[in-house]
């Protein structure tokens, strides 16, 4: 039987794996030799266990109606140590950009004083909050948890792809993923240094706490989700459970006099620090959507008198719509005067008539996106499309040229992923988490690659048909190890207690039968 | 009405309740254990082997380097040994069986299914890790566990059951401290601690999210709420005995078998809580102390029997 990776055919982009047929690339050489000897069917067999493990979990999604194991790839995706070096100081660099950014426009605006971002881009976003002026956090953070989207394009570069810092999900993922892995594939964990991902539940609580209003020293921290019907319901749960908080539902939750208190059992109990999975239009039904049922009236008001932490802020979508990501370059070098560290993909702002009129010309060599679509809704990739989706999209963009942005097409890069035929190469992205808590930015190591099932798909998201990959940073090898001679271990035996009988010859009784 | 019962089957209940509780605790241990070994890339696993093997009550053999497998092999496969898993669910077998009129059918099926089914689940681990052994463990101990608490008349039976079990709790709570405060330079996190203890997310419900290692020995340790603690156990067993034999003198405890177990239980219940890391290796010797003594004592008073004595025929 032919081994792995003998059929392995590479497609026209990037392989993570693979720097040629047969020739894996540094970080992945310990991978390869231990998966190559194994034949297809073992790979099934380990396949169904991972599925198993995540359906008896409650990793699933629904979809069509049916509750499915979210797609867990077997292969998982490897980054070295050096190049996850430079991710974490690029979104790091970004997250604090962003934040300086956030704070200047819920605040003094002089961004747009000095000319670097109009201010009419702010004013006619959809998620600029003007309720959000003037509330200061107390330890100056907004964005508490952000997933900044990577891509590596087809020289091996990675690109930043957009950037979320509204409600970023995907992290549970990334923790029961490692925890599948380890228990379904032990064998690959023996031979590789893979950074852990345990730690993310303590440094988010860390975070959390540190975001409390001034004064409170043992903050009361909750987890605030729209209810069990939401996508993402499994992911809040997993977090509220992992940091030992309350997760509560809009309706636990009580405010007046500015202050949110939670009904329990022992009565009312003040909360300080919220980190909410709501949207920012369902959160205070008296300042945002008034038909919003899972929101708390008064939140809003109990933030701006600084008796609540909100985390993340209200209004951070102003930041990451897709039209600002085209600034972020600039703000970079604005806040911060360094040069970004990752580029953006080349993208086209549609703000003057020459660049429409070019972008409306070569329609099919441009990905058109809309500036605040999420989960890859109503993206237009040309060179796939028909002559009727190109014709939808002309007539759309030319109605509301504000509403679009147009990039030139990257081939994601790919990586071997186990599907129907075997082992074939499957388009992946990246998305790190990062939490700041006020000194730092720390980066969990790996973050969520999705990869896109559908042969050829460039769309990852799970609602697309998107599965995962456990995505493993390999410890520096260079850090020093502490080797410790075994024979420190001079540790006593503590004998166990056994049963008299048990220690008994057997022997008499067993002639006793006639 | 208090009859007694046969000293026989009473014993085979105490080290039903014992072994089974020996293989869900090996098996939680050895889950989190293992777990973090593969997860940690600083890991040194020989050295974790080791300690692992020595708080278990295994000799680890000498000469080449310990892995995960090796592990597994000493304390989820070796039939031979009893501190193992399978050795443990062996002879809680062997117990059942001559204990079958007792213990409910639905029990020793239990029990006997699970020994039948370990060298399949054994199979499958060695293909597909060990957590589908160690899980499968965990899940049949509870099936006995609830099995025992359905169908179970709380006579003494059941008392000698539950006295055994709780008293390997305090015995495995301790050897699971062991491997912080004997070794610490080889010590796994706290929060593996936890999890091989089946109390992290108790731990985290009533502590929050953040694991200081003070808070953990006390959890473990002192918790008057949590099942698996020592003093809950303790507090337990001490209830099964007075239930054994109430007490009717006017001062002091005449039961041998409770007194080790009522003074260890009052000297963790009123231990300083600021300063139990320092005092941590005491207490855990004390503590393996006790579990010896009550059990033996429990065995001298309980479990008497004549050692079969050889006839000598006198020459003429």
């Amino acid at each position: 039987m032919a081994d792995v990776f003998d059929e392995y055919s590479m497609a026209e982009a990037w392989d993570e794996m693979f720097a040629a047929p047969g020739d894996p690339r540094p970080a992945y050489r310990s991978l390869f030799s231990t998966l190559q000897p194994l034949s297809g069917t073992d790979l099934r067999v380990r396949a169904d266990q991972l599925a198993r493990v995540f359906t008896d979990r409650g990793v699933t999604f629904a979809y069509a109606g049916e509750e499915r194991p979210f797609p867990l790839d077997l292969i998982p995706r490897i980054i070295s140590a050096a190049e996850w070096d430079l991710v974490t100081r690029a979104v790091r660099q970004r997250v604090i950009a962003l934040e300086r950014f956030l704070a200047d426009v819920y605040g003094p605006g002089e961004v747009f004083a000095d000319g670097v971002v109009p201010r009419r881009l702010i004013t006619t976003s959809a998620h600029f909050a003007r309720e959000a002026v003037g509330i200061e956090p107390a330890n100056g953070v907004r964005v508490h948890i952000s997933g900044v989207d990577l891509i590596r394009d087809e020289e091996g570069r990675f690109r930043v792809l957009e950037d979320n810092l509204r409600i970023p999900s995907g992290v549970s993922y990334v923790i029961e993923n490692r925890r599948a892995m380890t228990q379904t594939l032990p064998n690959l964990f023996t031979e590789a240094r893979v950074m852990p991902v345990d730690d993310y539940p303590a440094r988010l609580l860390h975070a959390l706490r540190a975001a409390a209003p001034e004064g409170i020293t043992d903050p009361c921290v909750v987890v605030l989700t729209p209810g069990v019907y939401n996508a993402a319901y499994f992911e809040h749960a997993l977090l509220a459970r992992l940091m030992g908080v309350e997760l509560v539902e809009g309706r636990d939750l009580v405010c007046s006099n500015n202050v949110v208190r939670m009904r329990t059992t022992q009565g009312e109990r003040p909360v300080h620090v919220i980190y909410r999975r709501v949207d920012d239009d369902f959160l205070d039904p008296l300042h945002f959507r008034p038909d919003s049922v899972i929101g708390i009236p008064g939140i809003v008001n109990a933030a701006r008198a600084g008796n609540v932490a909100l985390a993340n802020a209200i209004g951070n979508g102003v930041a990451d719509d897709k039209l600002l990501y085209t600034y972020v370059p600039d703000l970079i070098r604005y806040y911060l005067h360094e040069e970004p560290l990752l580029s953006n993909v080349e993208t086209h702002r549609l703000d003057n008539d020459d660049v429409v009129a070019h972008v409306l010309d070569k329609l099919d060599t441009f990905v058109l996106k809309p500036v605040d679509g999420a989960g890859g809704k109503g993206i237009v990739i040309g060179p796939k499309a028909d002559e009727d989706e190109l014709a939808t999209v002309r007539a759309a963009i030319t109605a509301d040229p504000r509403g679009w942005i147009a990039q030139r097409p990257v081939a994601l890069s790919t990586s071997p992923t186990l599907v129907d035929q075997g082992v074939a190469p499957r388009h992946i992205d990246l998305r790190p988490f990062a939490i700041n808590d006020g000194d730092d930015v720390w980066l969990l190591p790996g973050g969520l690659t999705r990869v896109a099932l559908p042969e050829g798909a460039l769309v990852v998201n799970s609602s697309q048909g998107g599965g995962s990959k456990d995505t493993w940073v390999l410890a520096d090898e260079q850090a020093p190890l502490a080797v410790r001679p075994s024979a420190a271990y001079a540790v006593d035996v503590i004998p166990y207690d056994v049963g008299i009988r048990d220690a008994g010859p057997a022997s008499q009784m067993e002639g006793q039968q006639q | 009405m208090r009859t007694g019962m046969l000293s026989r089957i009473a014993e085979s209940l105490f080290w039903i309740g014992r072994y089974i509780e020996r293989a869900d605790d090996t098996a939680r241990i050895l889950d989190a254990f293992l777990g973090r070994l593969l997860e940690d890339p600083w890991a040194d696993e020989d050295g974790a082997c080791r300690a692992l093997l020595a708080i278990l009550g295994t000799g680890a053999p000498g000469g080449s380097r310990l892995a995960a497998g090796d592990v597994m092999e000493l304390l989820g496969f070796d039939q031979n040994n009893p501190s193992s898993i399978t050795g443990a669910l062996a002879a809680a077998r062997e117990n059942a069986r001559g204990a079958r009129e007792t213990i409910s059918a639905e029990m020793w099926e239990c029990l006997n299914i699970t020994w039948h089914a370990l060298p399949a689940r054994r199979k499958t681990a060695e293909r597909l890790g060990p957590n589908l052994f160690l899980g499968f463990v965990r899940e049949r101990a509870a099936v006995l566990a609830g099995l025992a608490e359905s169908t179970m008349s709380r006579d003494d039976g059941w008392r000698f059951l539950i006295l055994g079990r709780s008293l390997e709790r305090v015995d495995m709570a301790s050897r699971l401290l062991s491997i912080q405060a004997l070794t610490p330079e080889h010590a796994p996190e706290w929060r593996t601690v936890l999890r091989a203890c089946g109390a992290d997310e108790s731990f985290l419900r009533t502590h929050g999210g953040q694991v200081i290692p003070q808070r953990v020995a006390e959890f473990l340790l002192l918790d008057r709420l949590f099942p698996r603690s020592a003093l809950h156990a303790l507090t337990t067993a001490e209830e099964c005995l007075r239930a054994l034999a109430p007490a009717t003198e006017r001062a002091g405890v005449a039961d041998a078998a409770r007194r080790p177990i009522g003074q260890m239980r009052t000297r963790l219940e009123y231990a300083d809580t600021a300063t139990l890391l320092e005092e941590l290796p005491a207490h855990l010797r004390t503590l393996q102390r006790a579990c010896a003594t009550a059990s033996a004592a429990i065995t001298a008073r309980y479990f008497e029997q004549t050692t079969a004595v050889t006839w000598a025929h006198e020459g003429v």
